[in-house]
């Protein structure tokens, strides 16, 4: 061994590298299997012919930005060992409603296939995907290792499909159930776990609105020692609470249930003597129908919080504040915007290690709206939490200016995404559009990674993005540009696009057939509501044949209108299993 | 609003030099969908600027510089961008009939904004009226059957299902939680009106 690899070494030539005699593929696989990130691999794979194979059989985690980019098959060929399959389904706009029920995206045929050719799969990440409850029994008794489960905005399954995972899985260390469009039938799922069952390191079934039974709640988690994440639902509460914490102290991430049970003094004695033994909790979510004056019981557990999602919890600004003082070293923050201003005022004074920032709207569709949060927060957080990278952040208003101002605060931003919630509302102090603004973010935020648009918004917008948001990958835009020339910017100038979604913009096919090479190095496209043609996508498919082109029409449209268009890079071909409401051209 | 002058501090501070038609106290004129507009069957509407009311949808009113085609004034789908979860979560019963949903809302005459509260994290009338007074910065005063709020200048009223305006105390807590739809904090005469006719 040390021989070769003093010759390897010693070697001028480089075509020694692609000699098989001079270096054993063993020491190639276990080298290359110290890579993680796809993208490193993915750069390996690409040297040459050993390192190809090399890799793939080192390879234990696949990752599939789009499901239908590739078959399972192909997948399960090229990567016989793996272990962990994450997957990505339907279209980003599919959480809002603009995707056609049954669109696919659907996880049986990958089962089928991996139940085959790689019988030791242990780990299943799904987002956007749909699945049904007899695809989890097939998983659950077709996978005698499997180990993770995690769903994130998934639909298609019930409780009954989580039954059959407790029932069956015996080696089950991971169940996740994020925000999933689920059919809840009730809590007995929960008893599905045998009572030998002590694997379960993670539990997040906060999602789900029926009650458990809590005895059977507290069984597990005080028979499982390893168990580090705990995100219960809201029909735990706060009586009931304690009774988890005391048995895992050693918890890093929990969510509580319901936070507003009246309590006696005892009880709250109780509740917040469980906290101050939770020395290890790092992440915090959950406080449903928070009752503002029990937060005092896990301040103690806050000292070492890096991120806590209030995202459900309709703090008031002084509410926030007051917690906010005990989270010192808190890197992520989710808040609603009954904060406002002052409450994110108190942010910026709290939290000087802030990276990432969430505000969501409590009340998006109202009427009458409420105050929310403004121009004058975002600043505020701007000026004290200069590591700041990462924000999303809904509002009613917002200015020209103060964009300018935070992005000057912050210009390390690699993910801005602000949605002023009336569509084209220009500058609230000048009346102007808003292109400034994000002219500002992509000349300052030289890394950003992904943006998102909001306010009324000409061309110019778009030419300044194509002129300098040069690292840019993913890009949403709606209601937003004047004419084609705005689209045709931003596919010409932005060399590492991969997602580009757009809606109810004044782009067709001029726009769309400008990035005809373009789509082939990006994941996906997406138009809906814009003024792309039947013909133009027609014309897009037959000169692109590795892009699916795929066109969704509302009821009651023109015919010639292509109201949604989605195109995507594919080596698996056309798909088979559209629904007719979606016509692959 | 009191946060409002501090805010500018940050800010350009354009609104000081700025020349503009504005009820005297409101923040953003321009502002297409600012508003509180305090619905009362039964009384005369409170001082609270009655500024054009746009929908949460795509209509421009005003100074709109957009060359939008006439908007609809039905919501538009899948905006804002919000998860069906999320929006089923919060809003949750809100399609069982108005108002007895989850979030509450509380309008204080002279606010220009409203404000919104879950009722459920309450258990008596004074703990709402002591979150109400936090929220506005003001005080409330006793509550007595005869005369209804004395001590201030401000009412704590309330509509319910029946549409009717009732003083906030007047029927059993868990009576109050079931049948108010919003709440509404008179201030002045008005209030003590109501007070009395009871």
């Amino acid at each position: 061994m040390e021989s070769e690899l003093k010759r390897f070494r010693n070697s001028p030539n480089s075509e020694e590298l692609t000699r098989r005699s001079s270096f054993p593929d063993e020491v190639i696989e276990r080298v290359l299997s110290l890579f993680k990130s796809h993208k490193d691999r993915s750069a390996v794979s690409l040297v040459c012919k050993d390192w190809y194979n090399a890799e793939r059989w080192s390879r234990t985690h696949v990752f599939i930005g789009n499901c239908y980019s590739v078959s399972p098959e192909i997948v399960a060929r090229r990567f016989p060992n793996i272990r962990s399959v994450t997957l990505k389904g339907k279209p980003r706009f599919s959480d809002f409603n603009l995707v056609p029920l049954n669109w696919g995206a659907d996880i049986h045929a990958w089962l089928v296939v991996f139940a085959d050719e790689c019988p030791f799969l242990e780990e299943l990440r799904l987002k956007r995907m749909t699945i049904s409850d007899e695809s989890l029994e097939f998983l659950s008794v077709s996978f005698p290792n499997f180990k993770s489960l995690s769903l994130l905005s998934c639909d298609g399954f019930s409780t009954n499909g989580l039954s059959a995972i407790a029932t069956h899985c015996k080696n089950l260390i991971e169940l996740d159930i994020q925000e999933n469009g689920i059919d809840d039938r009730g809590g007995s799922w929960l008893s599905c776990f045998p009572e030998s069952f002590t694997l379960l390191e993670v539990l997040n079934f906060a999602n789900l609105t029926s009650d458990i039974n809590f005895d059977v709640l507290e069984r597990l988690v005080s028979r499982c020692k390893s168990l580090r994440v705990l995100k219960v639902n809201q029909s735990i509460s706060l009586e009931q609470l304690p009774r988890l914490l005391v048995h895992a102290p050693q918890l890093t991430e929990l969510g509580t249930g319901s936070f507003s049970q009246q309590l006696t003094f005892p009880q709250y004695e109780e509740l917040e003597s469980a906290f101050s033994s939770c020395n290890n909790i790092h992440t915090l979510s959950g406080l449903w129908d928070v009752k503002a004056i029990y937060l005092p019981a896990l301040y103690s557990a806050c000292t070492n919080l890096t991120f806590l999602n209030l995202s459900y919890a309709a703090l008031q600004g002084g509410e926030l504040a007051k917690l906010l003082r005990h989270c010192p070293r808190l890197q992520r923050l989710w808040v609603m915007d009954t904060v406002e201003d002052k409450g994110l005022e108190a942010v910026g004074l709290n939290c000087p290690l802030l990276e990432e920032l969430r505000v969501f709207p409590l009340d998006p569709y109202d009427e009458e709206i409420a105050h929310g949060v403004t121009e004058a927060g975002f600043i505020a957080v701007s000026c004290f939490c200069p590591r700041l990278h990462y924000v999303l952040y809904f509002c009613r208003q917002m200015t020209n200016a103060a964009v300018a101002t935070v992005v000057q605060n912050c210009p390390n931003f690699t993910h801005f995404r602000l949605c002023i919630m009336n569509p084209r509302q220009p500058d609230c102090t000048t009346g102007e559009p808003m292109d400034e603004a994000f002219g500002a973010v992509v000349k300052t935020c030289t890394k950003l990674q992904r943006l998102s648009v909001s306010g009324l918004l000409t061309d110019l917008t778009f030419e300044y993005i194509g002129k300098y948001a040069k690292n840019l990958e993913t890009l949403s835009v709606a209601f937003a540009g004047s004419s084609d020339w705005g689209m045709q910017c931003v596919l010409e100038g932005c060399p590492k696009l991969r997602k580009l979604e757009i809606r109810d913009c004044p782009f067709g096919n001029k726009a769309l057939l400008s990035g005809l090479e373009k789509y082939e190095s990006m994941r996906s496209l997406w138009m809906s509501a814009c003024n792309v043609t039947m013909n133009g996508c027609r014309l897009l498919a037959r000169v692109m044949p590795r892009l699916n082109v795929e066109v969704m029409k509302e009821d009651g449209s023109d015919d010639s209108q292509a109201d949604k268009v989605y195109v995507y890079r594919s080596v698996a071909g056309p798909r088979r299993d559209a629904p007719p409401s979606v016509q692959t051209l | 609003m009191e946060n409002k002058s501090m805010s500018y501090e940050y800010d350009l501070n354009l609104k000081a030099t700025e020349l503009r038609l504005a009820l005297p106290g409101s923040d953003e004129p321009d502002e297409k969908q600012s508003v509180t507009c305090v619905r009362s069957n039964k009384r005369a509407s409170s001082e609270i600027s009655e500024e054009s009311k746009s929908s949460s949808s795509v209509t421009i009113a005003g100074n709109g510089d957009s060359d939008a085609p006439p908007p609809a004034k039905a919501q538009v789908v899948g905006w804002p961008p919000i998860r069906s979860y999320r929006k089923n979560c919060l809003q949750g019963n809100k399609n069982e009939g108005e108002g007895v949903g989850r979030f509450m809302k509380v309008s204080m005459d002279g606010a220009p904004y409203l404000r919104k509260i879950d009722l459920r994290v309450y258990n008596s009338y004074s703990e709402l009226l002591n979150a109400l007074e936090n929220m506005f910065k003001l005080t409330i005063g006793a509550y007595s059957e005869r005369v209804g709020y004395h001590g201030s200048d401000y009412t704590p009223t309330y509509e319910d299902k029946d549409g009717d305006w009732m003083l906030v105390g007047d029927v059993p807590w868990e009576m109050f939680i079931s049948s108010c739809k919003r709440l509404r904090i008179m201030k002045g005469s008005e209030a003590r009106g109501l007070g009395c006719s009871l």
